[in-house]
């Protein structure tokens, strides 16, 4: 795949007369232990939003539900429908064909290996997703997904997330994908073989992506339109681009910032582009270490970035990048970038064509280690002069060398359940549910609500008993729809509170 | 409850048939003084919006997600009053430069709060541009006009009214119309209290108060979405499965809890035989990269508003499902270099997956709090007008 990172508008910039690759940085020959010196303090401040202990993101059970048993040969959906949340569903080794949603909170999915044998969810080519999550509090662990089309796992707006210790091979689009959600962690998987990324998180907040091992996909790990995001030890080869922060123009929520990608094994990700026409990852340059575009706060530390051909950094905005659109409420730039301490060899060793132009223009040459195009503001770096680089030397020196002060952004005490009260529920029920068709003293689709009180005054339990299962009652109005998708609670909820309202 | 109370009845006796007045006696227009269903009056007077969603939570606030997610940051604010002067004008076509149209004759009750047509039709039988956009949810949005070229509902409003192709108006004409309508400048006061004159901004508000009482949440999806996972037959939930699968990918833009991201999408659909091309949002931003831009519309009550996409291209569900079933870029004209969007792709999915996307956008049905049309409004013209839909008809027949 031809890949062309560079526009050809950026080159006639860059020779025109440099504009921003400006020769600077008075301390190039300064060498900066990065043990011991200040610490980044980070973009996300705990204390504003809570306090207390606790490693998991996921609620801790007070009381443990049942646990349903799946045996090959059965079907693990069945036991999805039949869990009540604080429920573990423990799948036997063996193998299922089948997508499994999980629509429910606290629901825990854990494969039972027993021998080395583990419990295989294969899509045989012809399923979409293995598993759907909506629910908080889910855990999916210890299983083994194959020949999906869609994701292995994918997360639509759960809170409180645990993707653990998972092996995904070849299947689709993304290995594991959380979607729009706060507080989770994804870690201990191994994920190959994908068409897109590996490990992708989008739109989501407070997310810890550690101990991974992900190799042979087009992207490794895929930061997008997210915040608060650590990105750490885990192992990254073999893909077409290692690890990427992107802000992705066109989602509607448009902004990625404070991303910390540390500790890291980022090495010989030269695996050419296979990804689909069209998709964002598909104008990556196979031998891509760290893709920046237009992400802000990017922290890299003290990966190891080797063997990665076109360069082991590469930062870029929105309007040097392919196949990328414009969005007018994303900010293009990628700012605040903050290059600390890396190991960084024998990357640049086939790059392209543009960047050689470009290492031209600041009259360099050699393999380059990190190359900046676009615009970037107040983005740093520290000891620049160990490696090749290509617009950076006008960045300043980072006023830090570590981030040893954060641990993770994993949430002390994790995003509260989804619960609602139920004088509230009452009230809400009432007026978008039953005011629809009942007004206090008018005729409207149904009877007046006056005349309801006065059937019902003293007996709520009858009213709530009555719109789950109503019968005709009046000649000159229509037969009631049953009511019964209110839960009890807020059947009852309701029909106390239509028995009290006065106007 | 009544949203208008017509005095004495015996309408049929108050209405000479064709004339389009109102005989003068004892006729009298009342605003409501309760807020519309779905709405809760707070003590400033106002209606405020309550719904489930609004107890559940949402990356970033943005009111995108999964099955319990809150919604987008809604307008409401509105008083009764003004939400039912705006419901009197959105049914009068008084409002039309020759009061042959009202805003409901291509936002209408019985079509899905649009009309049923590929473009819609103003006054003179003209055809305009585009289709008519669902009215749902509205309140939910910033972006109006398939193009995405307002921001507000007030913004919108002026365009229908002051289009030669829609409805004809100007400025100085409508206002005339309502200053000397026998009962439009009491009831803006009541609407309006501190305001002497009646002016376009309280018009375009009323019209965006009421626009905004249009709720649409109580669907059976949203049955499911809140836990009562019977709602759903086994069909639909597997049709719901493969929409929000990352195979068809539907619900990547049409995301719940609206059914829409409410961004400008470039999925490349062809314009009817002999149509120019539609630029779409490239005019609006100025931007190559969006041509053939449009709004991702909501799904909700989408079965009620056939034809599909921005100039009803296609006829059916299915076929609107089909489109991106055909191959990423398919249907683009070989002389056009569009952007398309990277989720448009060739899922590849099976003739039954296909069928159940559709059954399953059955279930975003929800039309219960439909807004009473006024039996009579001050114009004294038909709120439901039969000359516009013997215009639909001859238009349709190659007048």
């Amino acid at each position: 795949m031809k890949t062309k990172l560079l526009s050809v508008a950026l080159i006639a910039a860059a020779f025109s007369g440099g504009i921003f690759l400006g020769k600077g940085g008075s301390n190039d020959n300064f060498v900066i232990n990065n043990g011991g010196g200040a610490s980044y303090a980070g973009g996300y401040d705990k204390n504003a939003e809570q306090q207390n202990s606790g490693n998991s993101p996921v609620s801790a059970r007070t009381v443990e539900g049942k646990t349903h048993v799946v045996k090959d040969g059965s079907s693990i959906m069945e036991a999805v429908k039949l869990a009540e949340p604080g429920d573990t569903i423990q799948v036997m080794p063996g193998t299922y064909h089948e997508t499994v949603y999980i629509d429910k909170d606290d629901i825990h999915l854990i494969g039972v290996i027993v021998e080395g044998k583990r419990a295989v969810l294969d899509g045989q080519g012809k399923l979409n997703d293995a598993i759907l999550y909506s629910g908080n509090n889910v855990i999916v662990k210890n299983l083994k997904i194959t020949r999906y089309k869609g994701n292995g796992i994918m997360g639509q707006a759960g809170n409180n997330f645990e993707i653990s210790n998972n092996i995904i091979v070849d299947t689709g689009v993304y290995g594991i994908f959380p979607q729009l959600g706060k507080n989770g962690l994804v870690e201990y998987n191994i994920v190959s073989g994908i068409s897109d990324a590996a490990i992708y998180i989008g739109m989501s907040d407070n997310i810890q992506v550690a101990h991974n091992e992900v190799f042979d996909s087009v992207a490794g790990i895929e930061i997008e339109n997210s915040r608060h995001a650590i990105v750490e030890n885990n192992m990254v080869y073999n893909n077409t681009g290692g690890v990427l922060a992107f802000i992705t123009p066109g989602l509607p929520i448009k902004t990625t910032f404070d991303v910390i990608i540390r500790n890291n094994f980022i090495t010989n990700n030269n695996t050419p582009n296979f990804g689909a026409p069209g998709s964002t990852v598909a104008g990556i340059p196979a031998g891509t270490g760290i893709l920046v575009m237009a992400a802000d706060e990017v922290i890299i530390e003290d990966n190891i970035i080797t063997g990665n051909k076109t360069a082991g950094i590469v930062i870029t905005d929105h309007e040097n990048a392919p196949n990328v659109t414009i969005d007018p409420e994303s900010d293009t730039k990628p700012d605040k970038v903050m290059i600390l301490n890396n190991l960084m060899d024998n990357n640049g060793y086939d790059t392209l064509d543009e960047v050689k132009a470009l290492m031209l223009s600041e009259f360099k040459q050699g393999k380059p280690d990190i190359i900046r195009v676009g615009g970037s503001r107040d983005s740093c770096i520290i000891n620049r002069h160990q490696y090749v680089t290509v617009g950076v030397d006008n960045w300043k020196e980072c006023e830090f060398t570590n981030t040893d002060s954060i641990d993770t952004y994993i949430l002390d005490e994790p995003v509260p359940a989804r619960v609602i009260d139920p004088s509230e529920k009452g009230k809400i029920a009432y007026l978008g549910i039953c005011a629809g068709c009942h007004t206090y003293t008018g005729r409207m689709i149904g009877p007046p609500v006056q005349i309801i009180q006065a059937l019902y005054m003293d007996n709520p339990e009858g009213l709530a008993e009555f719109i789950a299962n109503p019968t005709k009652k009046r000649d000159d109005y229509p037969e009631m729809p049953p009511q019964n998708y209110l839960d009890a609670e807020t059947r009852l909820a309701v029909a106390k509170y239509m028995l009290h309202v006065k106007k | 409850m009544r949203y208008l109370f017509v005095t004495l009845a015996l309408l049929t006796a108050l209405l000479m048939p064709n004339s389009g007045v109102i005989a003068q006696q004892n006729l009298r227009f009342e605003l409501n003084q309760h807020c519309p269903p779905s709405f809760e009056l707070t003590t400033e007077g106002t209606c405020k919006l309550v719904s489930f969603y609004q107890m559940y939570d949402s990356v970033q606030n943005r009111g995108l997600g999964g099955t319990q997610t809150s919604l987008p940051p809604n307008r409401d604010g509105f008083t009764p009053n003004q939400i039912d002067l705006g419901r009197l004008l959105f049914f009068d076509p008084l409002l039309s430069a020759d009061q042959s149209v009202s805003c409901a004759s291509c936002h209408r009750p019985d079509k899905g709060l649009s009309d049923g047509l590929e473009q819609s039709i103003g006054i003179n039988h003209a055809k305009a541009a585009r289709s008519a956009p669902s009215l749902w949810n509205v309140a939910f949005l910033d972006k109006f006009f398939w193009d995405a070229r307002a921001t507000t509902l007030e913004q919108q409003a002026v365009g229908p009214l002051f289009d030669p192709k829609e409805m004809g108006n100007n400025p100085q004409q409508l206002l005339s119309s309502l200053k000397s309508n026998e009962y439009y400048p009491e009831l803006f006061k009541q609407a309006f209290p501190d305001s002497d004159d009646i002016d376009l901004n309280q018009l375009v508000e009323a019209l965006a108060a009421f626009q905004t009482s249009l709720i649409s949440l109580n669907s059976r999806y949203d049955h499911y979405a809140h836990g009562y996972h019977q709602a759903l037959s086994d069909n639909e939930v597997a049709g719901l499965n493969i929409f929000r699968s990352f195979v068809a990918r539907c619900a990547e833009c049409h995301q719940p809890p609206l059914f829409t991201n409410n961004q400008i999408a470039v999925i490349g659909v062809a314009e009817k035989e002999g149509v120019p091309f539609d630029i779409g949002a490239q005019k609006t931003y100025n931007a190559a990269q969006l041509r053939g831009g449009f709004k991702v519309p909501t799904l909700r009550n989408i079965t009620k508003t056939a034809p599909y996409m921005h100039a009803g291209n296609f006829s059916d569900l299915k076929e609107s499902v089909e489109f991106y079933n055909k191959g990423r870029g398919h249907a683009v004209p070989p002389d056009e270099k569009l952007l398309l969007h990277w989720h448009i792709w060739e899922p590849n999915l099976s003739p039954e997956e296909v069928d159940l996307i559709v059954e399953f956008l059955g279930s975003l049905t929800d039309e219960t709090l439909t807004p009473q049309i006024p039996k009579i409004v001050p114009s004294g013209l038909s709120p439901v007008d039969d000359s516009y839909n013997n215009k639909t008809m001859l238009v349709n027949q190659g007048e």
